[in-house]
């Protein structure tokens, strides 16, 4: 019994890790069909400004839950200014420049901090179940993937912010006409991307450990979920990380993590045999 | 003509390559060469089957690691490379024709194809990461996990496994396979089957509606593309060795790169482009104080905003304009 609990728990971690990871990539890329293949260097530089925050003598909840937005939000808002802008509507080339500016910002983190893992002892300590411990810090990482989805669902769907977002998204020469500057509508929102991608690198930092090429372990991941999950990016993300998350935990815990990420992969691509346009392009498809 | 000509040229330049570089090059600089010439001939096969086929694949390295593998563990079994090449062209198509079933009979598209060619190399990349030990071992070659096959046996001549070809031989090898490759994919593009491929990437739906098998077609040329991956595959493993992180991601972004910065929708663009970024690549790494992956990255997002369209596109347009200038 209390192992089938346990099991549930590390399923819904690996559930919640994936949807933390994938937010960022899927707001990007569901909102202005941009993959940004350096979401994986923000999940990184969120890691490592909440490092030297912490190391200045900020309190731990505020490094890595405060710092990590604000340093990958301004991060993200200078790179839409300078590279993204040029870009819009050329998928493929968006898709080669986030590959150099990845690879730039590894080449850069390596030069300054070294090529070493440093990290945070996971804060909250744990808890017991019957025969095993479980770290309190996975069941906040839970907590606060749903935390997100419901804050992100409230913005776009709630605040007039988030309905010229989802206006100028649909049909921006409309929006244009009716007096919204689409350009300042993907600036906020690529920015607002990358925030995210900065949150959810702080918040991985305790369990990941932080190196100059963290990102490259989560990117193909977040990237399946989110494409996987379909065109209605916040509810195709959610379920798709629910089922790959799911599957890759439960498969780890019969045999090995190697295979469970294969099972990943694997259901992936089935899933997108069955479901050409993503999750959602056949299930929920009013869903947002 | 407009086929014959840069045929033959390309296998001038091959002979003379051939002939040439190993005299001038240490044996160092050699089978490096040697290695770019199988990245080029990667990147070609992608070039052929993005530029021309409109299949965006971002796992072309799935073939070309694949061909490798099977190389190795062919030829370390038959202790005779004769049968490991066919073996190793072999098991590449294959995978790409299965790969291409599922796809193009699925009618998937565009995004979800990359995403499907990525995993699919990526499962290869975690699956070989994980074959270390003594149980994973294929007749007598061990998988070896993390560390690959070190001891790739070389190529040998045909039928004489106790004559295995030096490291000049291997560099002429490779430099008219890559030739040959040219060839074929010129040749092919010119047939009739190339040319329903380009007219299906110029517009999916028309060509359909004028009573073309898509599928069939883009099945034929991704399988093509796979082959000369594998093929790309069995050169490398012959200067290197063979390894995961022929699967690895970086890997399989760098062929995108390459074929993006030669230009795309040409055959010889992919190949100036890999051996460009590769020669950029070599030099970065030897620059004390800099990381090579910092100069790069500056570097492709320069290329993309200023020659958007790739470096042969870009100067097939921009010589004419500068020649007429000129007074003759």
């Amino acid at each position: 019994m209390d192992y089938a609990i346990v099991v549930a728990l590390q399923i819904a971690t690996g559930v919640a890790t994936l949807v933390i990871i994938s937010l960022g990539l899927a707001v990007v890329f569901g909102m202005m069909r941009v993959i940004n293949l350096a979401h994986g260097e923000f999940l990184m530089l969120g890691g490592y400004s909440a490092l030297l925050a912490r190391g200045a003598g900020v309190n731990l909840w505020v490094a890595l839950l405060v710092v990590p937005p604000l340093a990958v939000g301004l991060v993200g808002a200078i790179v839409e200014r300078l590279l993204i802008r040029r870009l819009y509507g050329r998928m493929i080339d968006t898709m080669l420049a986030t590959w150099g500016l990845s690879l730039a910002l590894i080449g850069g983190v390596n030069m300054v901090f070294g090529n070493s893992i440093s990290g945070f002892s996971a804060p909250l300590g744990s808890f017991v179940v019957g025969r095993f411990h479980v770290a309190s810090y996975d069941m906040f990482l839970v907590v606060a993937a749903v935390v997100l989805s419901l804050a992100i669902w409230a913005v776009l769907r709630l605040t007039p912010a988030g309905l010229l977002a989802r206006g100028t998204m649909q049909n921006p020469e409309m929006a244009a006409a009716l007096g919204v500057a689409p350009e300042r509508v993907y600036a906020v929102t690529f920015a607002a991307g990358a925030a995210l991608s900065g949150l959810a690198g702080g918040l991985i930092a305790p369990v990941a450990g932080v190196v100059p090429t963290m990102g490259t372990a989560y990117i193909a991941k977040a990237f399946i979920a989110v494409i996987t999950g379909g065109a209605a990016m916040l509810a195709g993300t959610l379920v798709a990380s629910g089922l790959l998350g799911t599957v890759a935990t439960a498969v780890t815990f019969l045999s090995t993590p190697v295979f469970g990420e294969v099972a990943l992969l694997a259901v992936a691509i089935v899933l997108l045999r069955l479901l050409p346009r993503g999750i959602t392009g056949r299930f929920l498809r009013r869903a947002l | 003509m407009r086929t014959a000509l840069p045929i033959a040229l390309a296998l001038a330049v091959a002979v003379l390559a051939a002939l040439l570089l190993p005299r001038l090059l240490e044996l160092f600089a050699l089978i490096n060469a040697t290695v770019f010439v199988s990245m080029a001939l990667l990147a070609l096969s992608l070039g052929l089957v993005w530029g021309f086929g409109g299949i965006l694949c971002f796992g072309q390295t799935a073939f070309f690691g694949l061909g490798a593998y099977s190389y190795a563990i062919a030829a370390i079994n038959f202790g005779d490379s004769t049968a490991a090449v066919p073996i190793a062209l072999a098991m590449p198509t294959l995978l790409a024709l299965g790969l291409g079933y599922l796809m193009f009979y699925g009618r998937i598209s565009d995004v979800y194809m990359g995403v499907i060619t990525l995993t699919t190399t990526l499962i290869l990349n975690k699956f070989t990461n994980s074959t270390a030990g003594d149980e994973w071992r294929i007749g007598s070659a061990p998988l070896g996990g993390f560390n690959g096959i070190p001891g790739t046996p070389p190529l040998n001549v045909p039928f004489h496994p106790d004559i295995p070809l030096d490291p000049e031989q291997v560099f002429d090898v490779a430099v008219i396979c890559l030739a040959l490759c040219y060839a074929v994919a010129k040749l092919v593009l010119r047939s009739r089957f190339g040319r329903v491929a380009m007219a299906i990437r110029e517009n999916e739906v028309r060509a359909e509606l004028l009573g073309y098998d898509v599928r069939l077609h883009k099945l034929g040329l991704f399988a093509l593309g796979g082959a000369m991956a594998g093929l790309a595959g069995v050169l490398f493993a012959n200067c290197v060795f063979v390894s995961p992180t022929m699967f690895s991601l970086s890997y399989a972004g760098q062929v995108i790169i390459w074929v993006l910065v030669g230009g795309l929708g040409t055959l010889v663009g992919p190949v100036i482009g890999a051996i460009l970024v590769q020669l950029l690549t070599t030099y970065a790494g030897t620059l004390p104080d800099l990381d090579p992956n910092l100069l790069l990255g500056v570097l492709f997002m320069l290329a993309v905003v200023i020659v958007p369209l790739g470096l042969l596109p870009t100067a097939q347009a921009v010589l004419p304009r500068l020649r007429r200038r000129v007074p003759a």
